[in-house]
């Protein structure tokens, strides 16, 4: 699937420009399990580029290859220009990575990580302080505490603060905000947007669906393939069914009728809601009668308008109502 | 350069900050060595044995007198018959019990030979080793002395010791040579190989790899500090067994330092070999322990001497770095021989090193995988 350029009309004038990362049928395998297969992307300078996708989607393998830490089985990818074969030397000189597990030493302080990353990168903390300032003078004041007795968003942030250190074109984040209380998320994100300023592309990944729309372009990717990538509006206007969103005093016993209902075509919980697309041909009974013959008479239904996460799930379960939803509505129950 | 330097740093505020580490580093040498010292060294001071002297005669008197007066055993029964040599084993004040046959000198005089039994109490069998083999040099010393005096060609007095093994315990100090060589493994091995598993495992060494670090500067970075720190260590007991033992090291000093350099490095670079197959920390230590510790501890010769064990695990024994290392420390410590003695075994030992290195640089991934 190429990349949609016609996608970001703001910037246009970066299809001229030499990607930042060039990824063309990369495919991956461990033993029999096929973690990547035909995955192809570019990503443009200076843009936040999103990988939005469940666990064991193939973010972190993917990742990896970007990174030069694993080599793809098949397919060519370049990152700045570099081939991750032959010049991993001088990708690894150009990017910060982030791990999916903060890389930092445990038993050393939150300002020895800082040096020690700035020391093995060639540089000095005062050097490149100006880039990190906003976000190392939130853990500053505990500089001499241990890293491992740091909540997830200090360790979150030091670690970002750590692969920042040598100012690097290319960022490369795994998960960053896995693991994290939802203030340190959007303030993580409000960061991100700040570093666009000194001219870093970022590549990120995400399980979180809410996230993508704080990208400048997302990638959806599942099972080791990518679905779709195109800025969050367009993907969000992808979504061509109408939508309904129902609330219930009882989202459980809502879910499971609704799930019955033959015209349902998809089902799933949506914060207090829960939304619900129909198929194009629907049974006699209409929907409020079907309901209240289940037991549910407090039923609401209004139209709603899609969001990303909509269109995301409709997109992974191929419209049609695959086990997924059935997982997720057991995530649901008490 | 200045790169490497604060790897180095970071790896010595690992060490400094983990009690567990300096424990193992500098406490564990120093306890098994008063441990061992202290055990050795005092156990041998009059213990009780009995006499059973079916001959008395004037030869018999002088040997027993001799043994008596040696300052390692004391006059603890004379025993009138063998029916009484368990009775007082068994009380386990007496350690053991010496008898000498029925016309001990006469036998001695006319046949040229004669001989003494020693029954020891086989329940410590470190005393008993102990106790028979002081017994027989006090015996060979006597024979000696007998031959000097030109009485006849050959007179032998036989000591009949039954033992499964045979320590060739001449000074008291053997444990010394094998604490360094145990001690040396310990560290450099073991802990260079889970300090390295422990970057992978933490997901630090993805950071580490992706950073213009050399994997030669990430290896070296972390070995440095083990080297010098078991350095330091080797110093340390080779100090303490001076001052508290009083064990001087016979041969020359520079040439010991340099072969524990050699061991150190050896060591380590086991470290690292097993680093980079181990995936992580549990598989390091069950590598280090199961495949060197345990072999080194029981074939090395550091407890059993190897030319008393069976023959395939002398073979075993044969392909153990350790078991080179202990014949070359104890060659140089305490018989005080010099290089042209251990060249075979330094050789070994440099083979190995560099074998062990070369694989090592083989295996060490670039990436993950």
């Amino acid at each position: 699937m190429e990349p949609s350029r016609r996608a970001c009309p703001e910037k246009q004038s970066f299809s001229h420009m030499q990607p930042v990362v060039q990824a063309l049928g990369i495919g991956k395998s461990f033993g029999t399990t096929v973690a990547l297969r035909d995955i192809s992307f570019e990503v443009l300078p200076g843009e936040v580029f999103g990988f939005i996708g469940p666990d064991g989607a193939g973010k972190t393998t993917l990742f990896r290859i970007i990174t030069t830490l694993l080599l793809p089985d098949a397919g060519e990818i370049q990152v700045m220009g570099f081939d991750v074969r032959r010049d991993y030397r001088g990708i690894r000189k150009n990017i910060g990575y982030m791990p999916g597990r903060f890389s930092l030493y445990m038993d050393l302080t939150v300002e020895e990580n800082l040096r020690f990353y700035a020391t093995v990168f060639g540089t000095t903390v005062e050097e490149n302080y100006d880039l990190i300032r906003d976000i190392y003078s939130q853990i500053e004041p505990f500089k001499h505490r241990m890293a491992g007795k740091l909540s997830g968003g200090m360790k979150q942030k030091l670690a970002l603060s750590c692969a920042l250190i040598h100012k690097p074109s290319l960022l490369i984040l795994d998960e960053p905000t896995t693991g994290v209380d939802a203030v340190s998320r959007a303030e993580f994100w409000e960061m991100l947007k700040k570093l666009k300023a000194h001219n870093i592309t970022i590549v990120v990944s995400t399980p979180y669906m809410d996230e993508a729309t704080r990208c400048d372009r997302v990638a959806l990717i599942q099972n080791g393939r990518i679905f779709s990538v195109d800025t969050p509006d367009h993907i969000t206007a992808g979504f061509s069914r109408p939508l309904l969103q129902v609330k219930s005093a009882s989202k459980h016993l809502l879910m499971n009728a609704l799930k019955k209902y033959p015209g349902t075509l998809s089902v799933w919980p949506f914060g207090e809601y829960v939304h619900l697309t129909l198929r194009d041909v629907l049974p006699e009974e209409p929907l409020p009668r079907f309901l209240e013959r289940h037991g549910i008479r407090d039923a609401t239904l209004m139209e709603a308008k899609p969001g990303i996460e909509d269109r995301f799930l409709e997109l992974m379960s191929g419209a049609e109502p695959v086990p997924e939803y059935r997982k997720e509505v057991n995530d649901d129950q008490p | 350069m200045k790169r490497f330097l604060g790897f180095v740093r970071k790896e010595f505020l690992h060490i400094f900050r983990d009690p567990l580490t300096m424990i193992i580093i500098f406490g564990i040498p120093a306890v098994q060595i008063l441990l061992f010292g202290f055990v050795v060294s005092t156990d041998l001071k009059e213990t009780k044995v009995a006499f059973l002297d079916l001959s008395k005669d004037e030869i018999t008197r002088t040997l027993s007198g001799k043994i008596c007066s040696s300052g390692f055993f004391e006059l603890g029964a004379d025993l009138t018959g063998y029916h009484e040599a368990e009775h007082v084993l068994r009380k386990n004040k007496i350690k053991a019990v010496i008898v000498f046959e029925k016309d001990f000198g006469r036998r001695l005089i006319s046949d040229g030979t004669a001989s003494v039994h020693i029954i020891a109490d086989g329940s410590e069998p470190n005393m008993a080793t102990l106790i028979t083999s002081h017994i027989s040099a006090i015996i060979a010393d006597y024979n000696r002395e007998l031959a000097g005096a030109g009485l006849q060609q050959v007179l032998l007095v036989q000591p009949e010791v039954r033992m499964f093994y045979n320590p060739t315990l001449k000074g008291q100090f053997m444990f010394v040579p094998g604490v360094i060589t145990l001690i040396m493994l310990l560290i450099c091995a073991l802990m260079t190989s889970i300090t390295i598993t422990r970057e992978k495992e933490f997901g630090t060494m993805e950071v580490l790899l992706v950073s213009p670090l050399r994997p030669a500067q990430i290896i070296l970075g972390k070995v440095l500090p083990y080297f010098i720190l078991s350095f330091v260590d080797v110093i340390l007991i080779l100090l303490l067994s001076w001052f508290v033992f009083e064990l001087p090291v016979k041969g020359s000093l520079a040439l010991l330092l340099a072969e524990l350099m050699l061991y150190i490095l050896m060591s380590l670079s086991l470290g690292i070999l097993i680093s980079t197959v181990a995936k992580n920390m549990q598989q390091a230590i069950f590598i280090s322990l199961v495949g060197m510790m345990l072999p080194t501890v029981l074939l090395s010769g550091f407890i059993i001497p190897v030319e008393s064990m069976p023959m395939p695990y002398q073979w075993v024994s044969k392909i153990l770095p350790p078991a080179y290392f202990i014949t070359i420390i104890k060659n140089i410590m305490i018989k005080g021989t010099g290089f042209l003695y251990v060249w075979k075994e330094t050789l070994f030992l440099l083979v190995f090193t560099l074998a062990a290195i070369g694989l090592s640089i083989r295996n060490f991934k670039i990436r993950l995988q």
